[in-house]
């Protein structure tokens, strides 16, 4: 039998994730939906003072764009075990970590990206200065992937439970603290007027880092979960 | 084979373990005792009061011990996960799956000593100073630990998947430690060291590594102890467990 490339193997899962999403392109929006309006609680809870919330506003939207993130890593591979092609894609002869790896590219784009573009919308909710905004855009380039990276070992490792959203939350956050430290450190420092650059340089390294272990992790956890 | 390597062989066993564990605990638990006694009274009692900080520095007998107990079960949990995934070793599956529970303990007591202490010094019960923030992280790491392993029905499964989560945190650890040093600190530096003077009187050091010598034996003890319970759980089917337990029903077994 002769197998394709796995350059062929990896477009032709790009592909299909692509395809899957856009066949279901309402349900895309709920992340951007969750983030919109868990940003919109803050000032219902703090009052609506300028002041109170340009101080907090990129924290905020941290937090929010990372929660919304984690409740949308449970799809990451849930579809996929249910129709089986989880096992093929274990199964089949090309490395699994690069395979993880296109899923989990896919995954990113799909949801974090538009949570980064509608960033501005929500910084404007709150008031955040403008020339923080640069600085809370590329923050969030650089953690959201660390987050997707991360998440998907998590995810891996509790594939399979019925109810694993707790579960997956409980697993995941305490593992991205250092990405909510530098990231919504680096936009407080800008605001403060200090220089950001070391957080930023600090989120870049370990994002390299974890684009190369990650993936191996995943795989790793995926064959420990459906051994 | 040389003869060590021959007992560590058999060590893997269940049975072998079961056997030396029990042997092994009683002398645990009373060297714990004894250390615990001994080094309080030296702690409480013996020990002169700090020049600043008054009788209140006393809680470090408690605190700092289970302190390095926090860390060090999670090397020693996360040391095991490794042996188990890469070596497939039932029994180090069992030993670092044990070891989390009371690893999980000594970071609650840390954390609750700590805070006793922080209220008449630092003035409040909490503050989010970069060592209680990162040992409250490893607290959390440990319950992911433990949630894990018992949302999955399998019980080797679930130690595996737990156990490579307990090296994932393991990586993570020192990163989640100096993150958030350079987000804010309060908390003293290090005052005992290994490597060179440490700057403590030698009237209150001496207690404090008689109560570390201790809590280090009482995780041994409770882990073994908690170790055995989950082998004989185990492999409750098997025949040693039959003849250890003198009955000839194995149904018995799955609820001890």
């Amino acid at each position: 039998m002769k197998y394709g490339t796995t350059g062929a193997a990896c477009a032709a899962l790009l592909k299909r994730d692509l395809l899957l999403v856009w066949r279901r392109r309402g349900d895309a929006l709920n992340p951007l939906l969750f983030a919109i309006i868990v940003v919109s609680l803050f000032p219902f809870a703090l009052g609506p003072e300028r002041t109170v919330l340009e101080r907090i506003a990129a924290g905020t939207i941290f937090v929010a764009e990372l929660l919304a993130m984690l409740l949308s890593l449970d799809t990451l591979f849930r579809s996929d075990l249910e129709d089986g092609s989880l096992e093929q894609l274990v199964v089949s002869p090309h490395p699994l970590s690069l395979l993880l790896a296109c899923k989990i590219f896919i995954h990113w784009m799909t949801t974090a990206l538009p949570l980064i573009v509608i960033a501005p919308l929500l910084a404007e909710l709150l008031h955040l200065p403008d020339r923080v905004l640069p600085v809370l855009l590329v923050a969030l380039l650089l953690s959201t992937p660390l987050l997707s990276l991360i998440g998907a070992v998590c995810v891996a490792l509790t594939i399979g439970m019925r109810r694993s959203g707790m579960l997956l939350t409980l697993l995941v956050l305490p593992l991205i603290v250092p990405v909510l430290i530098f990231g919504a450190g680096a936009c407080n420092a800008a605001q403060s007027g200090f220089a950001f650059h070391a957080p930023l340089l600090w989120l870049g390294a370990w994002l390299v880092l974890a684009l190369v272990l990650a993936p191996l992790a995943a795989a790793a956890a995926l064959k420990i979960s459906l051994s | 084979m040389n003869p060590v390597l021959l007992w560590f062989h058999k060590l893997g066993s269940p049975p072998y373990f079961y056997r030396f564990a029990g042997r092994l605990i009683p002398w645990l638990y009373a060297i714990t005792i004894i250390g615990m006694v001994i080094g309080l009274y030296g702690g409480l009692v013996m020990a002169p009061a700090d020049y600043q900080q008054g009788d209140s520095f006393r809680i470090i007998y408690i605190h700092v011990p289970c302190a390095w107990m926090s860390l060090f079960v999670y090397a020693f949990m996360a040391a095991n996960g490794f042996v188990a995934l890469v070596w497939h070793i039932k029994l180090s599956e069992t030993l670092a799956m044990t070891s989390a529970p009371i690893g999980a303990m000594f970071t609650f007591v840390t954390l609750v000593t700590g805070s006793l202490w922080g209220e008449p010094t630092w003035g409040t019960w909490w503050t989010w100073d970069a060592r209680l923030t990162s040992e409250l992280v490893l607290l959390f790491l440990y319950f992911g630990v433990i949630g894990l392993y018992h949302a999955i029905e399998d019980t080797r499964q679930a130690s595996r998947a737990a156990a490579f989560l307990a090296l994932v945190g393991a990586v993570n650890l020192p990163i989640v430690h100096y993150s958030v040093v350079w987000w804010h600190t309060l908390h003293q530096g290090t005052t005992v060291s290994l490597m060179g003077p440490s700057k403590i009187d030698p009237r209150m050091l001496w207690p404090l590594l008689t109560m570390a010598l201790a809590t280090h034996t009482y995780f041994f003890a409770s882990l073994l102890a908690r170790a055995r319970v989950s082998l004989l759980q185990l492999e409750s089917g098997k025949e040693w467990v039959r003849s250890q337990l003198g009955s000839g029903n194995p149904a018995e077994v799955s609820h001890v």
